[in-house]
């Protein structure tokens, strides 16, 4: 039924210490050899913004950067990730400046019930990373990686267009 | 032109900061201190009786504080007060794959897991009902046998108005098609969660992913034996519901009881697997239905014959089978109808509510059925249904009272904008554009529950700082509904939106409000926060009078209606402060830029220096504002099923590809028209009809639950497949609206409504792309493919 260890003490013989850096901060941690990224990011670190949709690698909604390249953390055992950088939805903002993406989506209208818009936005911002002036192919291909009911994806699809089109204004 | 400041006006919500930041707190992203973690063993029969269960090694794992299975619930429970017929947990049988048997708390979710495992169920299985047919026969061992019927009807439903043969006597086309449609669910994105949070008092605090507080409240006393004042439910950021959070569920009877045993926090939550299991999703349906059309006359007769899905529980399927009839009375007038609708138990997940209850699968076959007799009749699909839509202020003839109606003007433009007649019937072979219409309710003019109390109640308060609070039970589930009545509170009191706070969904500070299902909450909800605005308004306005040394303006009581037709016919409820419908709030004063200014003599003060002089006398200000349906209906048995105080309408065009070699059928461009009355939030009116779009267009062309022996073959988002962005056409909203004189501001709903015309345009525009009709959803290749070969042949 339900899978993962939540807040679970992780069992004194098999746990092993991870080092890793979330969202710019070093942690140092025991861990399971079985957790998940995201129970380790949700249940140990309490960084909730990382949603759980599936826990198979099928709605997208738990999507961080891990050294940079968006990954589902459903599908990452934690204990893999010695020396990796994750940055989370909890780290995108720089302080209280939004990344265009997030400004985008609150102006667009791309949030409804909010829960598949930090994996959209972690994937947006490696999108605009990688890619500045995406066209709508890749916009979509980006954005089709995370499930949402609620918007039908217009207002997301738009709010990525308006990000690129600031992005292009921005480096013309 | 737009005359608010605020309303009426795209606003974000108010919330979508915290949830591009990730802040936003959903009911699994709370942490309890000292929580125990449950878990729940399910059936893997779809019918058997439960000869034994033993818990004895379960509960002996160290690390294990609690095992109950259905004899720790005497009592059972149900939305409505009618079918309470659904244990927390099985006893003697089980109904349906996935049917909660036992339950475990434990400190650890995986010693929780482990417990299950220890859990022996001696099953005895027996046959299943799987299909309604089967469901029809004779049978000494019904699922319900508490019914007493001799097989596994649930709830059957007929009525007649008119009369329907002599109708179809009058009709120059007749078409009578059998329809068929598949199960379809919901899919949002987060799972069920439930934690409980119990005081050293035994009082209850239940964080709930639910769109409906009040009735989890109800049946969390009613299923433990406890005192309502000691339960709690309180709904934190919800990840979607579409209709599939809209009942008390099992899992917050079994966390609640789990709290209560162990005298510990609980924390609960559900895989993907288990979303499905719990299902509550859209009826399948077996429908036959029969037209009549006259090309002077308009629709001479409906009627319909429907078979439908209920699954093991009863949910909302009462109010559904009714639907599935009774909204099928608009948008167009129909003066001869019958309907019989059987709602059969099967031994499968139950149905209940899913946005556009009950009138989605109808709207699909009568908007088919219409299609065939205008093209019959040689008349355009589009301008004749401009011409059949309900006029304004009219009496169907189950005694709904239409009021507003935005749709004809809204038809036209949209027929204008998507260049209809340049396109109908001209486009080249597989290309084509279809075009249908519905209607929808503005929430439920009567309560589940018989009382007397208003749909809806919302609390204002207004702070030394200058902080309007509005207090509202109303369940914010991803719709907006906290910042369309924030959006309302600050345009009634000329404050910035920021200035408004929003407590929302917690039963014990927030007053009654039903939930969110119906589409009622800004109607109902949104009419109570503006009355409670405009008292606050008043307490201003007169301490404003006193600073400024002018006399109080005199306020207009609601005048006796001059329209009976308005108050349903009947004189309105006049409570000694009732304000009237969407009462006007025109004082002589305007609210602007933290001043507050008499418009007559240019005098003015300040905002807060007003709060300050109002609050002196009572230290704090507080008003209520209520919203009650006025008293409409007929005196015939059901005939409350569908009245609303006002009904939203919609029209979609839809142009289409068909791939001649595959059937595959690509939508490329949708045109809407939806008459929400006034648009208060455009951009969350935007954001609903996408919405509606996207869900239609899943259930038109993917989306279908299979079951093999009763057990759920796709539970999951890779095999239940919903439209990615690839999918989703551009959608071009016309213009649409009406003023409704008794929502707020005008406004009707906008989140349910333009579902249902989704699906037959799609299937209109079939037809206009490749000469074929298709009666059985959803429409998939290869059904389109064999329809087009068995076309060619003919």
């Amino acid at each position: 039924m339900n899978s993962g260890i939540d807040g679970a003490q992780p069992d004194a013989g098999a746990v092993r210490l991870l080092s890793l850096a979330v969202n710019g901060q070093r942690q140092q941690r025991a861990v399971a050899p079985d957790i998940t990224l995201l129970d380790f990011l949700r249940e140990q670190l309490g960084l909730t913004g990382s949603k759980r949709g599936c826990d198979l690698g099928e709605c997208g909604c738990c999507a961080v950067l891990v050294d940079g390249r968006p990954m589902l953390s459903c599908l990452l055992p934690a204990a893999d990730l010695e020396h990796s950088a994750i940055t989370t939805i909890e780290g995108i903002a720089a302080g209280t400046a939004l990344h265009p993406l997030q400004q985008a989506m609150i102006d667009e209208g791309a949030v409804q019930c909010g829960y598949c818009t930090p994996a959209m936005v972690i994937n947006g911002v490696h999108l605009f990373a990688s890619e500045p002036r995406p066209d709508a192919e890749a916009i979509r291909t980006c954005i089709s990686a995370t499930s949402c009911r609620c918007t039908g994806y217009n207002r997301i699809v738009q709010a990525f267009e308006r990000t690129a089109e600031r992005f292009a204004e921005e480096q013309p | 032109m737009n005359a608010y400041r605020i309303v009426g006006t795209p606003q974000p919500q108010i919330d979508a900061r915290d949830k591009v930041t990730g802040r936003a707190r959903y009911t699994d992203d709370i942490r309890l201190p000292n929580c125990l973690h449950a878990a729940i063993l399910r059936s893997p029969h779809a019918s058997a009786r439960i000869r034994a269960i033993d818990t004895a090694r379960a509960i002996a794992l160290p690390g294990v504080r609690a095992v109950l299975t259905g004899a720790d619930f005497e009592r059972t429970f149900g939305v409505l007060p009618i079918s309470k017929d659904e244990p927390a947990l099985a006893r003697e049988r089980v109904r349906y794959v996935g049917e909660p048997v036992a339950a475990v708390a434990a400190e650890t979710a995986a010693l929780a897991a482990a417990a299950l495992a220890l859990i022996a169920v001696d099953y005895l299985p027996t046959t299943p009902v799987l299909d309604v047919r089967q469901a029809l026969r004779p049978t000494d061992d019904p699922l319900h046998p508490e019914l007493s019927h001799d097989n596994n009807l649930h709830k059957q439903v007929e009525q007649c108005f008119g009369d329907p043969e002599a109708g179809f006597a009058q009709a120059s086309v007749v078409f009578e098609k059998r329809f068929s449609f598949p199960s379809v669910t919901h899919a949002f994105t987060e799972p069920h969660a439930v934690q409980v949070e119990i005081d050293g008092r035994g009082n209850l605090t239940v964080y709930s992913a639910t769109q409906v507080p009040h009735y989890v409240h109800l049946a969390l006393a009613q299923v433990l034996d406890i005192d309502e004042h000691r339960v709690r439910v309180i709904k934190p950021h919800l990840g979607g519901g579409f209709g599939g959070k809209s009942d008390p569920f099992p899992h917050e009877m079994i966390a609640a009881r789990l709290a209560l045993v162990t005298g510990r926090n609980v924390r609960l939550r559900f895989s993907r697997e288990d979303v499905f299991f719990s299902h509550h999703g859209r009826h399948p349906t077996q429908l036959t239905m029969k037209l009549g059309f006259h090309p002077g006359r308009g629709i001479t007769a409906l009627t319909g014959d429907f078979l439908i899905d209920g699954g093991a529980y009863g949910s909302f399927g009462v109010v559904t089978t009714y639907y599935n009839g009774v909204l099928l009375q608009g948008p167009y007038p129909v003066p001869n109808f019958a309907f019989r609708c059987r709602r059969m138990y099967t031994n499968k997940p139950m149905c209940g509510a899913m946005r556009g209850h009950g009138g989605v699968n109808p709207r699909f076959a009568s908007e088919v059925l219409m299609d065939m007799a205008l093209v019959q009749s040689g008349l355009d699909p589009c301008q004749a249904r401009i011409d059949l839509i309900h006029r304004e202020n009219t009496l169907t003839i189950n005694e709904f009272r239409i009021t507003s109606v935005g749709l004809k003007r809204g038809l036209e433009e949209a027929m204008r904008r998507s260049d209809w007649r340049d396109k109908y019937g001209k486009l080249p072979y597989g290309k084509g554009i279809g075009v249908a219409c519905g209607f929808f309710i503005s929430g439920s003019a009567l309560p589940i529950h018989r009382n007397r109390r208003p749909a809806s109640t919302v609390r204002l308060t207004l702070e030394f700082d200058g902080a309007v609070t509005v207090y509202s039970g109303a369940a914010d589930i991803g719709q907006g509904s906290d910042t369309v009545l924030a959006m309302m509170a600050a345009e009634v009191l000329g404050v910035d939106l920021g200035q408004v706070k929003v407590v929302a969904a917690d039963t014990r500070l927030t007053p009654v409000d039903l939930g969110s299902y119906s589409s009622r909450v800004t109607f109902m909800a949104g009419n109570a926060a503006r009355n409670a605005a405009i008292r606050m308004r008043r307490l201003l306005v007169a301490a404003a009078c006193r600073l400024l040394e002018l006399p109080a303006p005199e306020y207009r009581a609601p005048a006796p209606p001059e329209d009976r037709f308005r108050q349903g016919g009947r004189s309105p409820d006049f409570d000694a402060d009732f304000l009237g419908a969407n009462p006007d709030y025109d004082d002589g004063f305007e609210f602007a830029d933290g001043r507050i200014r008499h418009l007559g003599s240019g005098r003015e003060t300040g905002f807060l220096a007003a709060v300050h002089a109002a609050i002196e006398g009572p230290g704090v200000l507080q008003t209520v504002g209520n919203y009650r349906p006025p008293k409409l209906g007929g005196s015939f048995k059901g005939a409350g099923a569908g009245l609303s105080p006002a009904y939203s309408f919609t029209a979609f065009i839809v142009e289409v590809s068909v791939d001649p070699d595959t059937g595959f059928v690509k939508v490329d461009k949708a045109t809407c028209a939806h008459d929400c009355g006034f648009a208060l939030n455009p951009l969350a009116v935007r954001g609903q009809i996408e919405g509606c779009f996207h869900m239609g267009m899943g259930q038109a062309l993917m989306e279908e639950v299979l079951h093999d022996n009763g057990a759920v073959q796709n539970a999951g988002f890779l095999e239940y497949k919903i439209p990615s962005p690839f999918e989703q056409p551009e959608i071009d909203l016309v213009p649409s609206t009406s003023d409704e004189s008794e929502g707020p501001f005008g406004a009707k709903e906008a989140g349910e409504g333009p579902l249902a015309p989704v699906i037959p345009a799609i299937a209109n525009a079939i037809f206009d792309a490749v000469g074929v009709r298709l009666f059985e959803l959803p429409l998939r290749p290869d059904r389109v493919l064999a329809a087009m070969r068995k076309a060619t042949a003919r």
